[in-house]
């Protein structure tokens, strides 16, 4: 409680230097609509805002539309409908050079970790730098020595730092995703994205990873949106769920709001046995 | 800024900096074979022979060239029903040495496959290939129409060998990755070695066999067309020759090239349509 | 029902077999190819081999001249083929769905490929022979465009393959193209890459031999040399000394594909 106080203050006072104005939220989405084709729309006319510093699960059948509002945020899908604003600005309307700076600001981790499996583990880290660089630094590979003591810290901080010259493809899947982490914190984001996150991992691993992802909040104050299908894991480690079903928000509230009722509506006609497993 | 407690497991280079790279001898080896290939490629532009070139001339010549051949084809020496006919030797040859290769392949690879044959006849057969693939088909084809005369029987002969060896390779890397379970329970029945080849290897491998013979006759069509001409079983690579070589006539050559590419890309989409519904992504070439 | 699909099967593979025999009779009559004449001719070649292509001492006294043209085709093959993977890269990049910048590029690129592989490499040879002349260029440069088509495709197909995922992260990182392509593609799919140029060198030794027919440069010159002067013991000679060749190019690319895939 202490901990929301502190970052709602400071979340408060930052803007109000910066903007002079009311209180706004790190993100607002509004009336976000996406569709690929003309037919289906994945996302239809989805709101809410996140505060700095919250931890906020998404979960929703797949099929959603959860991987899609995630990828709106950072605009790795164009947006078709509505505004997405963070920190501020439009991340419809981003020029190149704009849009690269907004990537820069929000980590995203992934499913299938999408790191490159033949680098080594710091190597996959230090990719996270990429954004601070100019393409000629990036193309020679310079990265300060600060840069890998950080990731060096990073990888220590997440218990994988003996690991740091072997190839990723050498690594656990628990192991792989805790570098995916480590990229994503190395580009000192404000917000982080993660896209089923323990979705490939056995149960244990998945504890490691969302205990750090938990820590990431609490510690760093980084905000952090997770996409997950496990309505149990949303519950032990959010502050905040969103609940998605056929691209519509059908909840948005605490987590003890949400109810056994609440969640056979998230989920349709399913069973909850059927998502659980 | 946090540093980290520990550093045991930073390694640093030989000017104090922290290391990215493993060190691995997969890295090094791949590090020398780049520059390996650097070296070898200026060594080899100092060990060209460069009798009676000028750049500039030569450039300006091909670019009218490849402008007349590309852009006005035509045929000035012989009919369309010619031409036709021309292109049916060269697929004649194709095919000949495709089947052909192919029965024959089919035999020396049940004796190359390591799990249907002795390790002995397997290493035999694989030397065999090994040789036969390093020979250029222009040679093999050469040597055999002084040993069996100017015509198809050599361009065929010529062609086979180096079908064979190709075919041989894959038929029995194929034959290696049926399922040990088929075999097994073939012999338990007390099945002879035929009827574990007839009834176990080759009904779960046809088609990839098949789709392979294909693809080599993709490759014997684009080794026809020169080796009819050099062998004097004639084809349309016979007519480009004349046409490049004996008319000067870019037109014709033109023309030529146009049929030739247009067959070419036929068969490779069919190969290419059957690779990918035959073959798993890791098996290609 | 089971019997009916057996039939059926059986059936159609009947037919299948009746076609190939049909179009290889066909191919027969069309090229004047006598199976008699062929099959006869088969032992009678292998006879005529082992009489004639022997190594003599004699011949062994132009092994140093050989040996030189021998190299010149060696060096072209690897000169053509790197030169050409380096431009194979770039059309790679641009025709692979994952790092390609626009569509019509994209195309273009596929074009490129398709049209310089599918034309054979005598062909090309052929038409650069008109205005370079008979030297080593114009056999570089017939194997390297052929080259560049082949090595295109390939490194489109390991671009594909390996790097979708690592392009997304590192987009979503805020990562440039160049540092994209620098640091995730490219280190990602060099194996691959190197393996196929390694195939490259050793089917281009091997066409090298026929363009050198033609240009009258290297190995193959000097085999046509000998072979219209009937000399048939240095034919041997050079034949030989082309399968050393190609053999040992194969052990050391073999031993390289192990360590690096």
């Amino acid at each position: 409680m202490v901990e929301r106080v502190c970052t709602f203050f400071w979340a408060y006072s930052s803007f109000y230097k910066w903007k002079g104005e009311a209180i706004m939220s790190l993100l607002q989405v509004v009336g976000l609509g996406k569709s690929y084709d003309t037919e289906t729309k994945v996302l239809e006319n989805v709101n809410f805002d996140i505060e700095a510093g919250e931890f906020v699960s998404i979960i929703g059948p797949s099929g959603a539309g959860k991987s899609t509002l995630l990828r709106c945020i950072n605009r790795m899908v164009t947006i078709s409908e509505g505004n997405v604003l963070f920190d501020g600005a439009n991340v419809g309307t981003l020029g190149k050079k704009q849009l690269r700076r907004l990537r820069t600001n929000i980590g995203m981790v992934f499913q299938h970790y999408n790191l490159v499996p033949r680098l080594t583990v710091i190597e996959n880290v230090l990719h996270g730098r990429f954004g601070y660089k100019t393409t000629l630094q990036g193309v020679l590979g310079r990265f300060t020595e600060q840069e890998k003591k950080r990731a060096f810290y990073l990888l220590q901080k997440l218990g994988i730092e003996e690991h740091a010259y072997k190839r990723c493809d050498q690594l656990s899947g628990g192991q792989q995703q805790r570098v995916g982490i480590a990229r994503a914190l190395i580009q000192d984001p404000k917000l982080v994205l993660c896209d089923e996150p323990i979705a490939s991992l056995d149960p244990n691993a998945s504890k490691v990873i969302m205990d750090h992802l938990k820590s990431i909040t609490s510690e760093l104050g980084i905000t952090c949106m997770v996409n997950l299908h496990q309505v149990e894991v949303a519950q032990q480690y959010s502050d905040r769920i969103i609940g998605l079903n056929q691209g519509k928000v059908v909840f948005d509230g605490s987590n003890h709001q949400l109810t056994d009722d609440r969640i056979n509506r998230i989920y349709g006609t399913q069973t909850r046995e059927l998502i659980t497993v | 800024m946090e540093t980290i407690t520990k550093p045991t497991y930073m390694k640093r280079k030989k000017d104090g900096s922290i290391s990215l790279k493993s060190g691995s001898k997969s890295e090094r080896v791949m590090r020398w074979t780049i520059i390996l290939f650097i070296l070898l490629t200026i060594v080899g532009f100092l060990f060209f022979d460069y009798t009676g070139l000028h750049l500039t001339t030569a450039i300006t010549e091909t670019a009218y060239n490849l402008k007349v051949m590309f852009l006005e084809p035509a045929l000035n020496h012989f009919s369309w029903g010619e031409a036709l006919y021309q292109i049916g030797i060269t697929l004649g040859l194709a095919v000949l040495s495709t089947v052909l290769g192919a029965v024959i392949a089919l035999f020396l690879s049940l004796m190359a496959a390591t799990n249907l044959s002795k390790e002995w006849i397997s290493k035999i057969v694989r030397i065999i290939v090994a040789f036969i693939r390093a020979v250029p088909t222009v040679l093999w084809v050469l040597i055999f129409a002084i040993a069996a005369g100017l015509g198809s029987e050599a361009a065929v002969l010529g062609m086979l060998f180096h079908s064979i060896a190709y075919l041989v390779k894959a038929f029995s890397e194929a034959f290696e990755e049926v399922d040990k379970g088929i075999l097994e329970a073939l012999r338990a029945t007390g099945s002879n070695w035929w009827h574990v080849v007839m009834h176990g290897v080759l009904p779960s491998t046809f088609t990839y066999l098949l789709s392979w013979t294909f693809l080599r006759f993709e490759i014997n069509f684009s080794v026809a067309v020169a080796m009819g001409a050099a062998a004097g079983a004639g084809g349309i690579g016979f007519e480009l020759f004349m046409a490049s070589g004996f008319y000067f006539d870019l037109s014709e050559v033109g023309f030529i090239t146009y049929a030739i590419l247009l067959i070419a890309i036929i068969l490779e989409v069919l190969s290419t349509r059957l690779k990918k519904r035959y073959f798993p992504a890791s098996v290609r070439h | 029902m089971n019997q009916k699909v057996m039939q059926k099967r059986k059936w159609q593979s009947t037919l299948f077999l009746l076609i190939i025999i049909a179009v290889t009779y066909l191919s027969a009559v069309i090229t004047n190819f006598n199976f008699v004449d062929g099959l006869a001719a088969f032992p009678a070649a292998i006879g005529w081999i082992i009489s004639n292509l022997l190594i003599t001492q004699e011949s062994l006294e132009r092994l140093p001249t050989i040996l030189e043209k021998l190299n010149e085709t060696v060096f072209m093959s690897i000169a053509a083929t790197t030169t050409a993977a380096v431009i194979s890269i770039f059309l790679g990049l641009m025709g692979s769905k994952t790092t390609s910048l626009n569509g019509i590029l994209s195309v273009v690129a596929r074009f490129i490929a398709a049209v310089s592989r599918n034309i054979p490499v005598v062909a090309w040879a052929l038409i650069l022979l008109l205005s370079f002349g008979q030297n080593s260029v114009t056999g570089y440069l017939a194997l390297f465009v052929g080259t560049v088509g082949f090595l295109t495709r390939a490194f489109i197909e390991s671009i594909d393959e390996a790097s979708q995922s690592s392009v997304e992260a590192l987009t979503a990182t805020g990562a440039t193209y160049f540092h994209i392509v620098n640091k995730a593609v490219i280190p990602q799919c060099l194996p691959q890459m190197i393996s196929w140029i390694l195939f490259m060198i050793e089917t281009n030794i091997r066409s090298a031999t026929l363009v050198g027919i033609l240009t009258g440069t290297g190995i193959g010159y000097t085999f046509d040399m000998y072979y219209k002067s009937m000399n048939y013991n240095a034919v041997a000679l050079v034949t030989f000394s082309i399968v050393i060749a190609v053999i040992i190019i194969e052990l050391i690319s073999n031993y390289i594909r192990k360590v690096i895939l």
